[in-house]
């Protein structure tokens, strides 16, 4: 698993309180870990804290799995 | 009842008049707090009144860039922040055909778009703690209207308005958002009334007297204290009767 997977995983397990297990590349924020809209936003300023990374609006609405996520942060820390 | 010892608050416009009433409030109920406003020296001799567990931050809210480091500058002093209190207000009237862009700008700069700022500011940490009270102080003139005042008066119906999506919003984070409208207070304000205007007004106050600044203080206690947890998205009107609403 890639570092920014790792961190990424973390952040979501933190932060929504889900099992490690549960959270895999293909689970929905809002579906499967039980993400309010709230939380969504949290996760993403959450994400923009640890990576130093800022995340377009445009962008955001676009992460809505854990996958989306770590996809746009190994882009984006590459650059 | 209404402890709120250890706690950490952030008061706008404390430098005035019921700004100062509500820093010494929540301090004497234990709390930390960070009091602001443009006059430094008045901000100084109420730090000197509290003595302990009070920072002062200067801070003019007309002035995006200082709105924008204000929050974190209170979070560096208190180490966090549980409560924002949006206190801090102007008024430029004038009969609206008569208002210039520069007033209506600058009331709804400072009264509503600053705290706004601040608010949104505050919520970050506050929705990562799951704690956070928010509290505005608008105006009865905000729900009744008053001529004269169109840019007050708008400034003051937003930010019930704004209290009520931002109560909504993070309702669900243990963060409560609500407002405390004053009618007439005795205050720098309303000794700018002339002798005639304040005839006028107190004729339509039930109790026939102006309110005090303590008397709005004890209104933010509640809505800050731990008992008032269900309360959020409310208006609770300070107003001697002038208007039952
Ligand atoms: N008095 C009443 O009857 C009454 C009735 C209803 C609502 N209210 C509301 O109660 C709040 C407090 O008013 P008050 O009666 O205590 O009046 P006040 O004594 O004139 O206090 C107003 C406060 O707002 C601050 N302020 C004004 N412009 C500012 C700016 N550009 N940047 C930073 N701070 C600024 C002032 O700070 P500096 O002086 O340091 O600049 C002062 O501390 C206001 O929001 C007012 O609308 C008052």
């Amino acid at each position: 698993m890639s570092d920014v997977a790792e961190r990424v995983r973390k952040i979501v397990i933190e932060h929504l309180g889900v099992d490690a297990d549960k959270v895999t590349d293909d689970a929905n924020f809002i579906e499967d870990l039980g993400a309010d809209s709230l939380d969504t936003v949290e996760l993403v300023m959450a994400f923009e804290e640890e990576f130093g990374v800022e995340i377009p609006d445009d962008a955001a609405e676009s992460i809505v799995t854990v996958g989306d996520a770590i996809r746009f942060l190994d882009k984006a820390t590459a650059s | 009842m209404f402890d709120l010892s250890g706690k950490t608050a952030l008061v706008t416009g404390a430098s005035g008049d019921i700004g100062g009433a509500i820093a010494k409030a929540l301090h004497g109920r234990g709390v930390s707090v960070a009091i602001s406003g443009t006059r430094k020296a008045a901000l100084t001799s109420l730090a000197e009144t509290l003595r302990d567990r009070v920072h002062i931050l200067p801070c003019d809210l007309a002035n995006v860039a200082a709105v924008e480091s204000l929050v974190p500058e209170a979070e560096a002093a208190l180490g966090t922040l549980d409560i924002l209190v949006n206190n801090a207000g102007l008024t430029r009237d004038n009969l609206s055909l008569r208002m210039k862009d520069e007033e209506w700008d600058l009331v709804l700069a400072v009264n509503l778009s600053a705290a706004f700022r601040l608010a949104r500011a505050a919520l970050k940490g506050m929705a990562r703690r799951r704690f956070g009270r928010i509290i505005g102080i608008t105006s009865v003139v905000g729900v009744i209207g008053n001529p004269g005042q169109s840019n007050y008066a708008a400034s003051k119906a937003g930010m019930i308005g704004m209290t009520k999506s931002l109560a909504a919003e993070v309702a669900t984070r243990g963060i409560t958002v609500n407002c405390v409208a004053p009618g007439l207070i005795e205050s720098a304000m309303t000794q700018r009334l002339d002798e005639k205007q304040r005839a006028w007004l107190l004729a339509k106050v039930a109790m026939g007297r102006f309110g005090t600044s303590e008397e709005v203080a004890a209104a933010v206690i509640y809505l800050a204290s731990a008992e008032a947890s269900y309360v959020t998205g409310q208006t609770l009107h300070v107003n001697g009767g002038m208007a039952m609403i």
